[in-house]
């Protein structure tokens, strides 16, 4: 029987510290007050002082409250009845259905051996020519969408969701708007993806604490089901949120702020989650999606700035639209020469006009005079917005192909878009 | 060791550092393991205050509880040197990581250490002392052969005072751990000296006779950085860059490139996935001067981001003695540590946790010093044996923001004799490398004539204020005596600065091709040329332009390269004689 605690001596924040002995690190509690029963987490042992961030906020507990330690740590299960399902931070079921305890797995765990990771080699196909032909996504690839608040990221996460090519969805909700939760929910059971769908979701509702946890949870199921032979998708949104309440436990925890308030660690919390991302020799993949919104639409803003050193490239979501420049995918070069022949080259070239159409339209609105040429860009540069970077496009990347070659010919001489002679012959539509 | 194990108490955790309560002597720097369950956990004493030391753990404190046992060594840390380091991947400790995935699988398991090096490999020793002589730490026995390199062993550079030789091994194959000589000190204690010994990773390893201005051009194959901004052997660089302009993809051209015996690659705080590059690609490449393959020249320390952090604070020290050791056989080295930044981010982790007061952006105050004595370990020296060795180091940073004003980029440029600064505005353009030709700067003699170097030079930065003039007059308002300088500067910038990374000829150019290339295009900036209009002016450079760019992927013992070298000269004629 484990020894139940009644002397709290510190109530801050959503941290309270406790005299206790024989307390482990990171160990989980249970503290029972007036208001219920929550979770806690040992954050930092002094002497006989322990402290412990409390998953429920710490509104309502008593000096006197009851603090009982479990002498684990935070598990999650990683059965297979998961999927389907829907869990708060705390690993409970939020779907009015049982809690699921079987095969607990610990969270949080080591980092995958560098010399066991092998070269990223197969394309995830998302139907969105943006990302297809121009920013290909590449499985077990890392990347954040940048955005800021009021953005469609979250219906882009659930269309990739929906579209891509892979065994299990784990969605990882931070500090969703309820509505947010919702919706998710909808569109993944209207297109009957829920079934092979996991999600784990703090709503902007929840207690702040729980927030820390949702993407180790959802990496370690993610994990879990990779090392089975799966190919894992993780939809992270938002993570400047997770960075929020990694903050907000730092300051009470009178952490010496690094930069705008967040902790020194920044960087490295990021890094651990982020480089889950993998392809396992033999098994399968996790490969992450994680909406970054950016405060103010500043990229060097702490959040944006670290997840973009750790990160393998980025998506810019700017008015609705991927944004061509900005956005990178740097596995590209891993998987786009070996999808057709034309793969790079349209990719080249379409951007190429496309940021001289950008130069033209700037020239448009000084007054300058428009010639030939450039109304030739701002015809190209019109119907590229339209058919290629609208998010409602939905096409596979053979049919982005054939349409890029459709608008070059439409719009422009075979001459002038600096493609090599041979994939011209092979590629350039014959007009008949 | 015969020693008694100290065992004492902890007393605190947080996060990755342990407060321990302790009854005996215990040094600064000093290994302790922490124990929990079965596990050990490799720790370091970082502070002493009062009756508690505080510790840095290497790997997670998860699971401790106060009053675990930790266990006390007397050793400072410390990594092991001998044959077969070469061709080898270590975390930030030394430990082996291919072995250890062959030990414990996908994950870095908690608590396993294996040894550095392979005690079964044989190696051909060959003597090189008699019994009698007398020696000094650091003077070497006999040597083996080691991939490209002849790998010395040396009476452990740790031993004090003189050491007379009582038996030396003869001619043969040996494991590292055989006997090779025996030696009594002055007072009569008798050693083994094996090929092994082991060194504390942050004291330098200065057993030389002086250090030699560093001089002489470190051959990167870099175009913009050999004439440029020159890195010489046994001198410091750094490439400061925010993130997506290249830093890494430059770093991995020089560890391919220049032209060193042995190149350390410490990859820390970085990601995974560009170390795994190296590691499945490097074994098939071939190094140009040896022919052999360039893991056979290459140490790898990988201490990725979500490795240990304390473990990552270590990792630049491991490399630098790692590099110290094979500059003590003579060899010319070179450190390439990607990312400073994450090292230092490492520290500043470390000094929250021990709540020292903060300097600028939360960087302890006495970063400045750390950066400073970890770069002055590079350098090129001259050895007892009469020989040179060298050490050059090379540091990538990543600055919050990409803003160079922060404290880890101003206190490394201080200390650094070339800048290699990359820009966002050039990486955006595809102008790659992305090193800025304007801000960057060298301390280092260029491999190219100077006089030549400072015209071009010259012409960049006119180049430069035309374009800032046209953006506010537009071209129309611009003189066309300014826009032929504009458009120069833009064709030193496309067919010398550019270079493709990923082509087998452009991606690497000899000093020798250099010394030629420039020369050719210094010839077109100091032509005086004369057009009609800035059309034709625009279409010629882009001509010409297109004629040097083919050259370049050219191998220069070509048809082809001798075909567009004449093409170029007709070329250039006829923009002289427009000119008549």
């Amino acid at each position: 029987m484990r020894k139940v605690y009644h002397q709290i001596i510190r109530i801050s924040g959503n941290v309270i510290t406790v005299e206790a002995d024989n307390v482990a690190y990171n160990e989980l509690a249970e503290v029972t007050s007036a208001r219920g029963t929550s979770l806690a987490q040992v954050i930092r042992l002094d002497g006989r002082k322990v402290s412990l961030q409390v998953f429920a906020g710490s509104r309502g507990i008593g000096t006197g409250d009851q603090v009982r330690f479990l002498g684990r740590e935070m598990t999650v299960s990683s059965s297979d009845a998961l999927l389907g399902r829907v869990f708060n931070g705390r690993g409970s079921a939020r779907d009015n259905r049982p809690d699921i305890t079987d095969e607990l797995i610990p969270i949080g765990t080591p980092s995958v051996n560098p010399a066991k990771r092998i070269i990223p080699r197969n394309m995830i196909r998302t139907n969105i020519p943006m990302i297809d032909v121009f920013n290909t996504l590449v499985e077990s690839q890392k990347l954040p969408i940048f955005s800021v608040a009021g953005e469609p990221y979250n219906q882009l996460l659930s269309r990739i969701a929906l579209q891509a090519e892979v065994d299990v969805i784990v969605l990882g909700g931070m500090g969703l708007k309820y509505d947010d939760y919702l919706t998710f929910k909808r569109t993944l059971d209207e297109h009957g993806a829920l079934s092979r769908t996991v999600m784990f979701v703090h709503t902007a509702a929840d207690p702040v604490v729980e927030c820390l946890m949702v993407p180790d949870m959802s990496l370690a199921v993610a994990e879990a089901y990779a090392l089975k032979g799966k190919r894992v998708l993780v939809l992270l949104t938002d993570m400047t949120n997770f960075a929020d309440a990694l903050k907000e436990i730092a300051i009470t925890m009178e952490q010496i702020p690094a930069t705008r308030g967040y902790p020194g660690d920044l960087y490295s919390q990021l890094a651990s989650r982020y480089e889950k991302a993998v392809d396992f020799d033999s098994a399968g993949s996790i490969t992450i999606l994680a909406v970054t919104t950016m405060p103010g639409d500043d990229v060097t803003h702490p959040v944006p700035d670290n997840t973009g050193y750790i990160t393998e490239g980025q998506f810019y979501l700017k008015n609705g639209r991927i944004e061509p420049f900005g956005s990178l995918s740097r596995l590209k070069q891993n998987v786009n020469s070996r999808t057709r022949s034309d793969h790079r080259a349209i990719m080249d070239a379409m951007i190429r006009l496309f940021s001289d159409f950008r130069s033209t339209q700037e020239k448009q609105s000084m007054g300058f005079r428009m010639s030939a040429w450039d109304n030739k860009l701002l015809k190209y540069g019109k119907r590229f917005e339209q058919e290629m970077m609208d998010l409602s496009v939905n096409i596979p990347l053979e049919r982005a192909l054939d349409l890029g070659w459709e608008i070059l010919a439409d719009c422009f001489d075979p001459a002038e878009v600096s493609i090599k002679t041979d994939l011209i012959e092979k590629y350039w539509p014959k007009k008949s | 060791m015969d020693q008694e194990k100290i065992f004492e108490r902890i007393v605190g955790v947080n996060g990755n550092m342990i407060t321990v309560e302790y009854s005996r002597q215990v040094i600064q720097n000093e290994v302790a393991f922490a124990i929990v369950g079965d596990s050990k956990i490799k720790c370091e004493v970082i502070r002493v205050r009062g009756k508690y030391a505080d510790l840095q753990a290497f790997e997670s404190t998860n699971g401790l509880k106060v009053g675990d046992k930790v266990e006390f060594t007397g050793e400072l840390l410390s990594v092991e040197l001998g044959p077969g380091l070469l061709a080898q991947v270590y975390d930030g400790l030394q430990n082996p990581l291919k072995l250890l995935a062959e030990h414990s699988g996908f994950f870095l398991q908690r608590g396993i250490y294996l040894r550095a090096l392979n005690r079964e490999t044989k190696w051909h020793f060959t003597p090189s002392v008699q019994p009698g002589v007398v020696l000094r730490a650091g003077d070497r026995i006999g040597s083996v052969p080691e991939a490209n390199v002849k790998h010395y062993i040396m009476l452990p550079l740790a031993w004090k005072g003189e050491w007379t030789v009582e038996s030396v091994a003869a001619e043969g194959d040996y494991t590292i751990d055989d006997t090779m000589a025996v030696a009594i000190s002055a007072s009569g204690e008798k050693r083994n000296v094996t090929m092994t010994q082991f060194w504390p990773v942050k004291i330098p390893i200065s057993d030389y006779v002086d250090k030699i201005l560093p001089e002489k051009p470190l051959i990167t194959c870099q175009r913009t950085i050999d004439t440029f901004f020159p890195v010489a052997t046994g001198g410091t660089f750094c490439t400061p860059g925010p993130f997506g302009a290249g830093k890494t993809v430059l770093q991995h051209a020089i560890s391919q490139y220049a032209e060193a015996d042995v190149v350390i690659i410490a990859a820390c705080g970085e990601r995974a996935g560009e170390v795994v590059e190296i590691l499945r690609e490097y074994p098939d490449l071939k190094d140009p001067r040896t022919g052999r393959s360039l893991m056979d020249r290459s140490i790898i320390i990988c201490n990725t981001s979500s490795m240990p952090v304390s473990a990552r604070e270590a990792s630049v020290y491991t490399a630098v003695t790692l590099a110290e050791y094979y500059r003590q056989m003579g060899l010319n080295t070179l450190l390439l540590a990607d990312s400073t930044s994450r090292w230092a981010q490492a520290l500043r982790e470390m000094s929250g946790r021990l709540e020292e007061i903060p300097g600028e952006e939360a960087f302890p105050a006495y970063l400045e010093s750390l950066i400073a004595s970890f770069y002055e370990r590079a350098g090129l020296v001259q050895l007892r044996t009469g020989e040179t060795g060298s050490i050059t180091i090379g540091g990538s940073l990543s600055p919050a923001g990409g803003n160079f004003e922060e404290p880890v980029t101003q206190a490394t440029l201080k200390v650094v004799g070339a800048f290699l600064g990359l820009s966002r505005e050039r990486s955006d353009a595809r102008r790659y490398p992305a090193i800025h030709p304007l801000d960057s700067w060298s301390k280092y003699p260029s491999v190219v004539d100077a006089g030549d170097l400072n015209y071009a030079r010259n012409i960049l930065r006119r180049g430069a204020d035309v374009n800032q003039m046209m953006k506010v007059i537009g071209e129309e308002g611009t003189s066309l005596d300014d826009f032929i300088i504009y458009l120069k500067s833009e064709f030193l910038d496309y067919v010398y600065l550019q270079q493709n990374t990923f082509d087998a000829v452009d991606g690497a150019t000899s000093a020798e091709r250099q010394r030629i290339m420039f020369a050719d295009v210094t010839a077109v900036l100091k032509d005086s040329f004369q057009f009609e209009d800035k059309e034709s002016a625009r279409t010629y450079f882009l001509e010409l332009r297109q004629l040097f760019l083919d050259r370049n992927y050219e191998k220069p013992d070509s048809d082809d390269y001798r075909n567009l070298s004449d093409r170029i000269k007709a070329k250039i004629a006829e923009g002289k004689k427009a000119n008549a």
